[in-house]
Formats: structure tokens, C-alpha cells, sequence
């Protein structure tokens, strides 16, 4: 993509119209923008269809409290992990938010960086998906502990016993890898925030919601002194959160690396597991901005063009994360081992082939259909893909972790897992934790950057004068 | 002192001479301390070491509490509730430090034959059972179930109260209806009188019941012990005349045959068979040389496991097999032509009797407790032949106290009933009413008795039948003695008073039908045995008999060599074959006959074979399994496997079924023990009643049943569903011609990282490096680490369930693998492996836990800390032993008050949510490090042993200090065939294994 064509941040792009029109749609200029974007907050009337979702999305968060109420009642117990399977939704849900969380830092960060101006429209609820979903993630770790009450014991602060952390263990890398990543998120994501706040202020009509915004628009008042503040805080930002994108799933696959079971002992995983993030993500990204731009007809704003932008880099993450399962064929068959190669093929052979066949179909074959532009530039069908995607990621994080854990050395210690009731309850109550920060989101913070569409209208190029 | 304080004192003072009867019996300070009943009421009186803290009721009910246990402590008389204060020991008894346990000798009963014991006793709480070394059945080591003898004593629910009709009653309530009812038999000189008893061994009960009968003299007394010897009794009344005990000395037998006996789980010297079989099979020092053991039978055991050469059969072709291996070594009797040449098994057999031959003298032909009398006497005169009497086998007179046909003795009694000849039953232990023959309709019988009287550890079945049931006590609260398989007495001492006041021994309930029936066990025993001639000071005798746990200077059962006489056993019986399956019948390998079905250790103890726990199953060959459309599933909730329906005899029985390599095709095999109606809040309901099918004459096995799918399924609990190894060299065996050609074969099967490859320094231990080596040569997978570890280390049970979903609790488990072809059941071999935490120097579950809850110490030890861990269960994970289990729930018990009592206070009673796994027992290392620190003595050498250890029959675990290189772990390790399993994954563990080496005859015919 040529960057000269974009205007982006940057402002310095010639004037490259029909390509413009592909990231706006016609006939919006700054008022409208402002007009179309603040009011769904504002001004427009809750729909009716907010008001099921987020009820829905609201309950299914209540039954998520109640299950877990019970597990903190009786016990980790609920759950169907064992020994052997130590691990099980618990740990693949963990990994698979996370994973999702990925594109919203992608998306902020490293294009802002490459001056990827698509992503102007699209980083906002990118950015909100990503901190829900740390959030949903951070359940996880806490609450599959034997003792949740003591998980805290996690974190090295000091404490009366004079102990720290075991600073070897991956779970500690993870601490940190996370609660990094969600601090950094969030303070991106509410730094970007802060102009549309103060317009959100400006406009807002009732007197608490003018104090509210006015409180989180920190004073900002628009001056060239703050833009430019601005503009070095979000770029600083940028180039934080940049090595987090890499660095947080490098490390959550190393809860898997470092262990010494056949299936989890692996050198791709750090490559691999990010790659499959940002194919995660960018499949969540699509899931919420389709219906999103349908609801609120923001259409003109996520353009086919960003659709078939998230397409292309589902289809290039999709293909190295099949280079992934590949590599650990490959290396398993290659180097010889008995528990590797047992491994490997107990998982395309074994109790859970289901899973197997079924996730090389969500990752490795359904991809691949987007190298047809036709399917590509279909929004149905890349609802249904991203959905695909979503289901594909969570089977991959099941296949690494059941698999590995359920059939290991001794066979006399060998076992079955499966979620139970509470399993699922727990994850549908994520996902109701998920969609109701989601709902609350798009009702009361604009979803789309309102400042940055503006700066992608061609009224905001402006003529440079040469002296 | 405060005068209330002296008041106590006063009154314990007193309170201990009027339950002592004015006796002196303790002459010393040392006997008055060591006594746990003294210690046991001054515990309680003084109750400084009561656990106020750990107890959840108030002050106030406390007190009351206590005023009850002082009631309970044997202040007989006093209704009124005695004030009680709380104060410290007045005065200390001697030895009687707290925190440091005593040990007392006494034995524990299998079958009604004793098994010396010494229990751990902490401040008057009994909380470890240990073989006692002196004792010849026991040599120091224990089975599963008597560890188990434990968790039967704290047993909640146990009966409790002396009832009639339901209703609790005082024992002078009984005894005056006891009174009256003899009064009324008086005259007809007790001619409606029926003792029942189980098996009896002890000659002061034997004593007890002779008087009875001769004041009594038209009164009967019959014993009924459902997996009892009666076809031993009866074979050697057929070979010999008479009957005769027999035992094996294994130590000097080169040649084994096994006709279906498992030696390693059954009979009165199994633990002593263990020890002996297994001094043959260890290849220390370079020694090459093992005996060879043969096992042909008709439903895969132990012994089989461990054989040479094994070969399933029928039952029915059992006798044929015997009869021509008798013949094959020149007994006189009819060989037949099922194992003659050409027959598929000839030969094998052939090969056999060859074998037996070349080894004359020190062969040994064992038949099997369940076979017919006929092939006992077949084996007699087998071994007569072989020349091996009086030096691989030992006749002896018969240890018990009435050598009678059990079955015959069982059947009289329910014709009287049912004639209305009997007035008074009295039944001292066992449960006729659910272990009694099918055809017997014993329930239905014994309810035409007008008076019936049952004495049980539990209020069960048969206890639901009878108009009084008194609450037994168990044998480490009683007094009493019995008699090992070798005639050796042992004084059986309480460790506790009862837990239950009203609870009485055989020896209390049969006074009540004497004249004196007030006399208690205590009194009862020294009564008998000052009769005795024990010596020129029987108080010495006394006590010398009570601190080694047994009496010396009696005279030794005579040995004797009884001629072999013939008989039609010698030739094949005239019958025709029946048509159908066999049903082969087996007391269950954990919860024997029922007895013990309340016990959730032994529930949860996998059965050795199958690793199921908590059900019994009707066991089938792989092809059996097919012909009837059985298949297995596991999933994440247990084993799901089809119900069978069996048919036998008119009676039918619905069971699930479980396919056992090496299990005779053909033939099914029901464990009885099972299917318990009344057996408490563990043990009822649980699993199928295979006494349901069981009949006198077929009580062992019977042919013609017919069995089909039901189309029902079950799910079970199995530990370990899996058979093979997968090709991976986790047990490591070769033959005996392999390993002298190659003795570090077992170091060649895989690939130990050097030590070089990593770029730290290696941690060098100084002080001691802890170790231990298991010789899978030796193991004979008995189970007895299992228990005993379970009963030291407060492993909690978690029941069936949990088990199903793969989280049961033991800290060792026992890993059996089969290799061969289950197609071809002769080439099946069967290995066990014991699993404890392999203590790793390079721990993969140390370095993963966040908390580090899990660390190294300095001598070795992998440790766990159980309050610094949250429960990630990483490290379990990524444990490649899998040998750390976690409280998914809280798994134990923190209400009970007797499991309270039970538990080892040395070991943390672990909460929910952390991880656990084997500490190598370091409870016992620390305190013989505080024991040699305070002699100032080093640690010695087999000074510490963990609780496999000492349970294990076989000597298979030994444990020590890897930086002395004299200890014999060291040396054990520096054998050829030390190996360390998964070695290549550089874990270094501390535990290592000697390979397995069999000794299989070369000339016999392979496949």
C-alpha cells in the first residue's frame, strides 16, 4: 500500500482521491463526521436492539458470577481439569482472549508506526476489544488457582515472609506480560481517547454528562500545544506498546515452551503463537465491526476496504500459523523422538482427532478461500469467517494443551479430559463479561476516532506552501 | 498442687485401681507407662494434649465431651458428670513424651490367623500399624489390609451401642436376658444352644468355648469363614488321614509350581511367602542365580504376575493339570489325557515336571486355597514325590483350634434352625447372613431362631437378623491372643479402651454364658495363660510375651511327615464336562470377604491387576469379552464397560464386566465382598454381591452359567486402564541368560544426559543426599506401600467419583504393564512398578512453580510447602512421573472426631486447593535426624525407613544416605541393573529402579 496515497497522520500525502473514498465513504466532511460518530452517544435514541443485547449479553455475566461464586464455594474441583490434564478451559480460554487481545495493540501500535492510515476508523474499538479482552483473560489466571484468595502472592511485593516469586517460572513472566500489556493498552487507549472526550463534552447537552466527560477530557481544549504534546505522548505510546505485541504471547507460549512435555517443548511456539493472536484477533475485530457498521450504519466509516484489509492479514497470520503445525509435524517426526512423535500422532489419531481435523479446517484450509477476492469482499461471508477463525483458535489452544498434558510419558497415567458445566459457564460468562463491556462501550464513548476520521477527510489536506 | 487438682489425681488414682480390680499388674514405673490404657485415661483425664484448638465445638460443650471420655476411660459405675478441669500432667509417666510415639506388639487377624503388628501410639492414640520383625508371619512387614486394621478401628460407623431390637440397652440388660435364657437351657443341657464363630485361633477363646461346651454339653458351636481353608483341610484329610497345616519355605525351593495359588495375597504366611520367594530373586553382589517359579491358574493373581512361565486354565481343567503334572513326577496316580503328549498344553507341562524333577528336593508344588480337595491332595503327593517334605514343605499339626469342615459346620447349623432345634444363637463376629451359600437360605433360617445374639465391629446384615447386637471391639482395644500359621501365640494388647463404652470382645460376650460373666478379656487372658507353663516367672513371661508380641516357651506345633495315602482323588472323577462358561470364585483382592467393605482405604486401594477401585467386576478373558459384545470406553468421567447378566444355577446375577489379559477364555471370575446392604456410609450399595451366586458345592467354582449383555453400562473407577508400555522402556526386564551376558542391559535401554551438558555447576550435596532404589524384581505389587502410605501420611480418600475423573490421592502408586500378546495368554507377562515422587535434582516442577512452593533442600528432597502453594498445578503438570496429586476439593475429612484421633500428627492434614505428592516420609527422616543429634551418633544406615519401606513384604524399597557409600542404597544403585526411569529427560532422579530379570526355562516350548 503506498504510503504517499494516505494521508494518515502523517499529512504530508498528495492528494490521491479514489483511494481516499475507499477508507470514507462520499460526501462527509467535518461536521457530519463529528455529527455522525458523537451522536450515537449523545444524541440518537438507544436502540431497542442495545437494550436486548446488552440484557443478554448482561445475564449471561451474572451466570458467569454465579459459577464462579460456586468454585470459590466447593472448590477448583467444578472444573474438569485432573491429573494429568492440569490445565484445561481454564488455561485455553486464558490464552485464547489474549490471543484476541492482540489486534487491537497490532492495529494502535504497529501500523500507527508503518502509517497504515486504514486503521484510523477501526484502532478505537480495536483498542476497547483488546482491554476487554485482557480482562477476560485475567480471570483465568486468578481463578484457576487452588486458592484464588492467595493469588495475589503471584506478584512480588513485599510481604512479611520475606519471599519473593519463583522469577523462574513462566507464570511469573505472565504476570507481568499481562499486566504490562493491559497498562499500556489502557493508557492508549484513553490517551487517544482524550480529544473525542473534550467533544464529547462540547456537545453533550445534559449537565453530568458534560462534567463526566469534562473530568476525563483532563482540559483539553484542542490548542496547538496540545496537539503536539499529544502527537509525541501517542507516538511514545506506540513505540511501548510495539515490542508488547511480540512479547506477550512470546510469553504466554512459554508457559508451554518451558515445560518439558512432548507437545508443549518446542522452540516455534513464540512465532508461532503470535502469529496466531493477531489471526485471532483480527477475526474479533471483524465479528464486532460488522454488525457494528450495520447497527449504526457506519458503513462510510469501516469500508469494504478495511474489511478486505483484516481479510488479507487473516490470510497471511492464517498461513504462518499453518506453518506452524507443519514445523511441529515436522519436528516431531524429525527429530526422532518417541514421546514427540507419539505425541503428534496421538493428537491427529488419538481420543481428540476431532479436534485436530477439525481446527487444521478452521486454520488451514478455510483461510486459504480468502485468496479469493470474491469471498474476500463479502461481508457475510467474512462474518462467518472471523466466526471460523474464533472457533479454529480456541480448538488450536484445546489441541496444544489437552492433547499434550492427557497422554504424556507413563501411560499408566494417562487420561480423558472434557469441560463440565462450569467450564462453560465460566467461558460463556467471559464472553457475557466481554459483550457487556462491549455494549457499555458503544453506548457511552464514541466507537470510531472521531478527531482522527476527520483527518483523513479531504478537507483536512492541506496545501503545503513552498516557500 | 489445689485441692481440686488433688481431687483428680485422687480419683484417677482411684479410678485406675477399680478398673484394674485391685490387681497390681504393672510392677514397674516403665509398665505403668508404657501401658496405653493408663496412658490412654490419662491422656484424657489430663487433657493437655486434647486438640481444643483443632476443635470447632465450644469450651463448654468440651467439657462435656470430656466428662463423657471420662466415663469412657473406665470409671466404671460413675453416672453423675464428674467436674473436670483442665490441667497438665501432675506427673508425667515415664516415656511418655509428646510428640514422641511408643510402639506396642500385637497382632491383627486375617482369617482368624495372627499377623504380629507393632503400633505406633501417639500419647495413647494408635496411628500407624508396622509389621513386627519378631513375629514369623510378619517379619516385619504388612499387607494392605492390615494397615488397613487402622482406619477399621476410627471407623465411624462402627456400631457404637449395645442394642436391642434397635433399641440400646445397659449390659447388665443383656446379661440378665442371657441369664435367663441359659436358665431355661440348663436343664436340656444346652441342646438349643449354637455358638457361631469365624475361624479360631486363640486358645484362650478356644479355652473359653471347650468350657462352654462342657458346661454345655449338648450346645454346639460352629465357625463359618466364607473365604476360609476348608479344601486345604479337607485335601490333607484326603492325602493324609488327618488334617494337617501345611506351609511352603520358599527361601529353599529352586522350582515353584503354583496350581492356582496365590501366595503373594492369600493365606496366613502370605507376607512370610513374599519375603522368602523374593530372597530368591534378588541378584545383588553379582549373584546370578533365581529360583523359577511356575504358575498355571484359573484367574490372573499376583503369583501369577510374578511367574516365569504361567499358563491360564479352567477351573475345571485345573485338576486335570495337577493330576498330570502328580503323575508326570511319579506319584501314583492316573495321569489322564488332557496334559499328555500332543495336548496343546502337554508340552508345557512336560517341560514342568521336567523341571520339578532336575530340581527333586528343592521343588515345591503349592495347590491353591480355592481348588478342590482333590488337587491338594494331588500336591501332596506331588511333593511327597519331589522330596521336598520337611524341607520346602512343612507338615504341622493344625494351628486351628477346631480344624472342622467349615461348610459342613455352616450347613448342620441352618438345618437345625430350620428344624427349630435351635432356642439361642450366638454369633462372635462374621456375617453369615450375607457370606453364607446362596442355597443355603441362611437369612430366612437364622429368623426362625427365637433368640439370636450377634457380636460385630459394624451393625450390619446379619446384625439387622439378630435380636441383640453388641458392638465388637476392635482388636487394638481388646485384650485377647492368636495363633500365626506356625502355631505362634500372640498376646493381642490394646492400644485404646474402646471407643464405644458398651463395645465387647468374643472373650467378654462368652463369659456372660459362664458362670462368672463379669470377668473382663484382661482377666480372662491372664487367666488362661497363668495356667500355662510359661516359665518359672509368669509375670516376667508375661510381660516378655507383651513387649516382643509373642509367647515364647510354648511348645512348637509338632512337625510331622504324614504318609500319602491313596485314594480316589487319585484318579479322575467320572463326570461329564458341563457345557457353558465357568464361574470362578474369589474373596476380592482388597475388601476380602466383605469385612472390610466399610473401609474407604481399602475401596480406594486399586486392585492389583485391575486398578479398579471402589467396584468389583465379573473378570473375562479379551475373547470372552468379545464373544459377548463387551467393549470398554474410557472418558473424562471414569471407565464405561457393558453389564453382563450371569446365569447359574437358577440364580442370576447382573454385574459389569472387565476384560483381564492372561485370563483363562471360557471362565469369568467374580470377587464376592461386594454389593453390601448394610455396610455403612462407604461401603453400601457398592459394587455386585457375587455371594449371590455362590453355592456350597460350587463355592469356588462352578460350570454351566451362561452370561449375556444386557445392553446396561456402567461406569467404573479405574486407575489405570492403560496395558502397554507403547514401546517405551519404563519397565526394564530381561531373562536371567540376558542379564549374565549382558548385566547392564537395563543402562543400555536408554540414554542419560551427560552430566557435563549445562553451563551451571552441579549443586553438591554435603550433608546427606536422600535416595531410594526399588527392586522390580522383588516387587510382587501387593499394594502394601499404598496403604501403609496412605495410613502414615494422612492421604485422604476421595471415593469413586473423584477416582473415576483421575484424582485419586495416593502418594505411590503401583504402574502395572503388560507386554506379550493377550491373543497368546502363555506369553503374557505382567510387571509392576511402584511410583512414589522420584525426588529429581534437576525437579521439572520446581522451576514452573510461581511461588515457589515447591523448592530443593539440601539434602535432595523435592519439598512441597503446603501454605505458600496456590494451586496452579503447573507443577504437576509438568511432572513427567505424574506423581503430584491436588485437592480439588477439600478431600479430607476435618469433622469426623475419629479420624481425628486416627491421624499421624507428624504430617500436615492438607487443605483444598494445593498440591501434594511423597515426601520420602520426611516426618520419619527429621525425626531420626533429632534422635542421632541428641545421642550424638550419626544417622545410621537403615535407620530410617519410609513407610513403604517397612510395609513392603518383598524388601523391594530400601531408602538411605547416597553420600555414604557404605549405605545399601548406595550400593544398590552401583548394581548393573540400576536405572533411572525416563532417565533421558535429565531429571536425575533419586529414585531408581533395578530391573526386572525372569528366570523362564529355556527349553520351554515359546508361543
Amino acid at each position: 500500500m503506498a504510503d504517499a496515497a494516505d494521508p494518515g497522520l502523517a499529512r504530508d500525502a498528495t492528494p490521491a482521491p479514489p483511494r481516499r473514498e475507499e477508507l470514507v465513504g462520499p460526501g462527509h466532511d467535518f461536521a457530519s463526521v463529528t455529527e455522525k460518530i458523537s451522536s450515537i452517544v449523545l444524541q440518537r435514541r438507544t436502540p431497542w436492539g442495545w437494550f436486548v443485547g446488552f440484557a443478554i449479553a448482561f445475564a449471561l455475566l451474572q451466570g458467569m458470577l454465579l459459577a464462579v461464586g460456586y468454585l470459590l464455594f466447593v472448590g477448583i474441583g467444578v472444573w474438569g481439569v485432573t491429573i494429568p490434564i492440569g490445565w484445561g478451559m481454564d488455561i485455553i480460554n486464558f490464552v485464547w482472549w489474549i490471543g484476541i487481545g492482540h489486534a487491537g495493540t497490532l492495529i494502535s501500535a504497529i501500523l500507527l508506526l508503518l502509517r497504515q492510515g486504514w486503521r484510523t476508523s477501526i484502532n478505537r474499538f480495536a483498542e476497547a476489544m483488546t482491554l476487554f479482552a485482557v480482562a477476560c483473560a485475567a480471570f483465568y489466571p486468578v481463578f484457576h488457582t487452588g486458592r484464588p484468595w492467595l493469588a495475589y502472592w503471584l506478584f512480588p511485593y513485599p510481604n512479611t515472609m520475606g519471599l519473593w516469586p519463583n522469577f523462574r517460572s513462566p507464570l511469573i513472566w505472565d504476570v507481568f506480560a499481562v499486566s504490562t500489556y493491559g497498562t499500556v493498552s489502557l493508557l492508549f487507549w484513553f490517551v487517544g481517547l482524550v480529544p473525542d472526550l473534550a467533544t464529547l463534552r462540547d456537545r453533550a447537552r445534559s449537565k453530568p454528562w458534560k462534567i463526566l466527560y469534562g473530568i476525563l477530557a483532563m482540559g483539553w481544549r484542542g490548542s496547538a500545544r496540545h496537539w503536539h504534546n499529544y502527537d509525541t505522548a501517542y507516538l511514545l505510546l506506540a513505540g511501548l506498546a510495539t515490542p508488547l505485541v511480540v512479547s506477550v504471547h512470546t510469553v504466554v507460549s512459554f508457559d508451554f515452551a518451558i515445560g518439558i512435555i512432548p507437545g508443549w517443548h518446542a522452540t516455534i511456539f513464540p512465532p508461532y503463537f503470535v502469529a496466531g493472536a493477531i489471526y485471532a484477533g483480527f477475526a474479533m475485530v471483524l465479528t464486532i465491526a460488522i454488525p457494528l457498521r450495520k447497527f449504526y450504519a457506519l458503513e462510510d466509516f469501516i469500508t469494504m476496504r478495511h474489511l478486505e484489509n483484516m481479510a488479507k492479514v487473516m490470510l497471511a497470520t492464517g498461513l504462518i500459523v499453518a506453518y506452524g503445525y507443519m514445523m511441529e509435524a515436522f519436528m516431531a517426526w524429525y527429530s526422532a523422538d518417541t514421546y514427540e512423535r507419539f505425541a503428534i500422532w496421538n493428537r491427529m489419531t488419538g481420543p481428540y482427532w476431532k479436534m485436530y481435523w477439525a481446527l487444521i479446517l478452521c486454520n488451514v484450509v478455510a483461510p486459504n478461500t480468502l485468496w479469493v477476492k470474491n469471498l474476500r469482499t463479502s461481508v457475510p461471508y467474512l462474518f462467518f469467517m472471523s466466526l471460523v477463525v474464533s472457533v479454529g483458535m480456541w480448538l488450536e489452544r484445546f489441541v496444544i494443551i489437552v492433547t499434550s498434558l492427557h497422554r504424556d510419558f507413563l501411560p499408566s497415567s494417562w487420561g480423558i479430559y472434557r469441560g463440565t458445566f462450569f467450564d462453560w459457564s465460566a467461558f460463556i460468562g467471559t464472553l457475557g463479561l466481554f459483550s457487556t463491556l462491549l455494549f457499555l462501550f458503544v453506548r457511552f464513548l464514541p466507537a470510531i476516532s472521531i478527531f482522527e476520521m476527520r483527518t483523513i477527510l479531504p478537507g483536512a489536506e492541506v496545501e503545503e506552501e513552498h516557500p | 498442687m489445689s485441692p481440686e487438682e488433688k481431687g483428680v489425681g485422687e480419683r484417677i488414682r482411684s479410678a485406675r485401681a477399680k478398673s484394674l480390680r485391685g490387681r497390681a499388674y504393672w510392677k514397674s514405673l516403665e509398665e505403668l507407662a508404657g501401658d496405653p490404657v493408663v496412658e490412654e485415661m490419662l491422656r484424657r483425664e489430663f487433657p493437655e494434649q486434647a486438640s481444643v484448638l483443632d476443635d470447632p465445638r465450644g469450651r463448654r460443650e468440651f467439657l462435656t465431651l470430656m466428662g463423657a471420655s471420662l466415663a469412657l476411660a473406665g470409671l466404671a459405675g460413675c453416672t453423675r458428670q464428674p467436674e473436670e478441669r483442665i490441667v497438665p500432667y501432675v506427673k508425667t509417666p515415664e516415656d511418655a513424651v509428646p510428640g514422641r510415639p511408643l510402639f506396642f506388639a500385637t497382632a491383627v487377624l486375617d482369617g482368624g490367623y495372627a499377623k504380629g503388628v507393632l503400633v505406633e501410639s501417639h500419647l495413647g492414640r494408635p496411628t500407624k500399624i508396622e509389621g513386627n520383625p519378631d513375629h514369623p508371619a510378619s517379619l516385619g512387614a504388612t499387607d494392605a489390609r492390615g494397615q488397613a486394621e487402622l482406619l477399621q478401628l476410627y471407623d465411624p460407623d462402627r456400631a457404637q451401642t449395645l442394642t436391642y431390637l434397635g433399641e440400646i440397652r445397659p449390659w447388665g440388660s443383656f446379661l440378665a436376658s442371657m441369664k435367663s435364657a441359659l436358665d431355661a437351657q440348663r436343664p436340656r443341657r444346652g441342646s438349643g444352644m449354637r455358638l457361631l464363630t469365624e475361624t479360631v485361633t486363640s486358645p484362650t477363646l478356644a479355652a473359653q468355648i471347650k468350657a462352654f461346651l462342657a458346661d454345655f454339653p449338648s450346645a454346639k458351636w460352629h465357625q463359618w469363614e466364607p473365604a476360609g481353608r476348608d479344601a486345604a483341610r479337607a485335601g490333607a484329610v484326603l492325602a493324609f488321614g488327618q488334617p494337617v497345616e501345611t506351609s511352603y519355605r520358599l527361601d529353599a525351593a529352586d522350582v515353584i509350581l503354583c496350581l492356582d495359588a496365590d501366595f503373594v495375597s492369600e493365606g496366613p504366611a502370605n507376607l512370610r511367602c513374599i519375603r522368602e520367594f523374593t530372597s530368591r530373586r534378588k541378584l545383588e553382589g553379582g549373584k546370578k542365580e533365581m529360583n523359577r517359579l511356575y504358575a498355571v491358574e484359573c484367574t490372573p493373581t499376583l503369583a501369577g504376575a510374578l511367574a516365569d512361565h504361567r499358563l491360564p486354565l479352567r477351573p475345571s481343567e485345573l485338576e486335570d493339570f495337577a493330576r498330570a503334572v502328580a503323575a508326570g513326577v511319579g506319584a501314583a496316580v492316573d495321569a489322564g489325557a488332557a496334559f499328555g503328549p500332543g495336548s496343546p498344553h502337554g508340552a508345557w507341562a512336560a517341560t514342568l515336571v521336567k523341571d520339578l524333577l532336575a530340581h527333586a528336593g528343592s521343588s515345591v508344588v503349592i495347590p491353591g486355597e480355592h481348588q478342590p480337595p482333590a488337587v491338594h491332595a494331588l500336591a501332596h503327593a506331588a511333593n511327597a514325590k519331589l522330596g521336598g517334605v520337611g524341607r520346602t514343605v512343612i507338615y504341622t499339626a493344625p494351628v486351628e483350634a477346631s480344624p472342622v469342615d467349615q461348610l459342613a459346620s455352616l450347613r448342620e447349623l441352618a438345618s437345625d434352625m430350620d428344624g427349630g432345634a435351635v432356642s439361642l444363637l450366638v454369633i462372635l463376629g462374621g456375617n453369615p447372613v450375607f457370606t453364607a451359600p446362596a442355597d443355603l437360605d441362611f437369612a430366612a433360617k437364622l429368623d426362625k431362631v427365637p433368640l439370636r445374639v450377634h457380636l460385630g465391629l459394624h451393625a450390619e446384615e446379619t446384625a439387622e437378623r439378630c435380636h441383640w447386637q453388641i458392638p465388637q471391639a476392635h482388636s487394638l482395644e481388646t485384650w485377647s491372643d492368636a495363633r500365626a500359621f506356625d502355631g505362634t501365640v500372640t498376646l493381642v494388647q490394646p492400644l485404646i479402651d474402646p471407643l464405644y463404652p458398651s463395645a465387647k470382645s468374643a472373650h467378654e460376650v462368652l463369659a456372660a454364658f459362664s458362670s462368672r460373666p463379669e470377668r473382663s478379656g484382661y482377666d480372662l487372658l491372664r487367666e488362661h495363660w497363668s495356667a500355662q507353663a510359661l516359665g518359672a516367672d509368669f509375670e516376667k513371661a508375661w510381660r516378655r510375651a507383651l513387649h516382643d508380641g509373642t509367647v515364647a516357651g510354648l511348645p512348637a506345633p509338632a512337625s510331622m511327615t504324614p504318609g500319602v495315602r491313596a485314594g480316589d482323588w487319585a484318579h479322575p472323577p467320572d463326570r461329564p464336562r458341563a457345557a457353558g462358561l465357568e464361574v470362578a470364585f474369589r474373596p476380592d483382592p482388597t475388601v476380602h470377604d466383605g469385612r472390610y467393605a466399610d473401609n474407604g482405604w481399602l475401596q480406594e486401594l486399586p486392585k492389583p491387576l485391575t486398578k479398579l477401585t471402589w467396584d468389583n467386576a465379573a473378570l473375562m478373558g479379551p475373547e470372552t469379552g468379545r464373544g459377548l459384545g463387551v467393549s470398554i470406553e474410557r472418558d473424562s468421567l471414569g471407565s464405561h464397560t457393558d453389564v453382563v447378566e450371569i446365569r447359574l444355577g437358577g440364580r442370576s446375577l447382573r454385574a459389569p464386566a472387565w476384560i483381564v489379559p492372561g485370563h483363562p477364555e471360557g471362565s469369568i471370575t467374580l470377587h464376592f465382598g461386594y454389593g453390601r446392604r448394610r455396610a455403612g456410609r462407604v461401603g453400601t450399595g457398592v459394587g455386585f454381591d457375587a455371594y449371590a451366586l455362590r453355592t456350597g458345592d460350587g463355592r469356588w467354582w462352578a460350570a454351566g452359567a451362561e452370561a449375556r449383555k444386557t445392553g446396561e453400562r456402567y461406569r467404573m473407577a479405574c486407575t489405570q486402564d492403560h496395558w502397554s508400555m507403547e514401546g517405551r522402556h519404563l519397565v526394564r526386564a530381561a531373562s536371567l541368560g540376558e542379564y549374565d551376558e549382558r548385566p547392564a542391559f537395563a543402562k543400555e535401554m536408554g540414554e542419560v544426559p551427560p552430566r557435563s551438558l549445562t553451563l551451571y555447576p552441579s549443586y553438591r550435596y554435603e550433608g546427606h543426599a536422600w535416595a531410594m532404589s526399588i527392586d522390580l524384581n522383588s516387587c510382587v505389587g501387593c499394594n502394601a506401600c499404598m496403604a501403609a502410605c496412605q495410613a502414615e501420611n494422612n492421604v485422604p480418600v476421595v471415593g469413586k467419583d473423584q477416582v473415576g475423573r483421575g484424582r485419586e490421592m495416593h502418594w505411590i502408586r503401583i504402574d502395572r504393564y503388560y507386554e506379550g500378546d493377550p491373543a497368546k495368554p502363555e506369553t503374557l507377562e505382567t510387571y509392576h512398578q511402584p511410583v512414589p515422587c522420584m525426588q529429581c535434582e534437576n525437579a521439572p516442577c520446581e522451576v514452573v512453580c510461581p511461588v515457589a512452593a515447591t523448592v530443593h533442600s539440601d539434602e535432595g528432597l523435592n519439598d512441597q510447602v503446603y501454605n505458600r502453594c496456590v494451586g496452579t498445578r503447573y507443577c504437576s503438570n509438568n511432572c513427567p512421573y505424574k506423581v503430584r496429586r491436588f485437592n480439588f476439593f477439600l478431600y479430607q475429612d476435618w469433622d469426623t472426631p475419629t479420624f481425628k484421633l486416627m491421624r499421624n500428627p507428624d504430617v500436615t492434614v492438607r487443605s483444598r486447593g494445593v498440591m501434594e505428592k511423597c515426601t520420602y516420609c520426611v516426618q520419619r527422616i527429621n525425626r531420626a535426624r533429632i534422635d542421632a543429634r541428641n545421642e550424638g551418633r550419626p544417622l545410621r544406615d537403615g535407620g530410617i525407613k519410609t513407610a513403604c519401606q517397612q510395609a513392603c513384604p518383598g524388601e523391594a524399597i530400601v531408602f538411605g544416605d547416597l553420600n555414604d557409600p557404605q549405605s545399601r542404597v548406595s550400593r544398590l544403585k552401583a548394581e548393573p541393573r540400576d536405572y533411572a526411569l525416563l532417565a533421558e529427560l535429565n531429571t536425575r532422579p533419586r529414585t531408581t529402579y533395578l530391573a526386572a530379570v525372569r528366570n523362564p526355562n529355556p527349553e520351554m516350548p515359546r508361543g
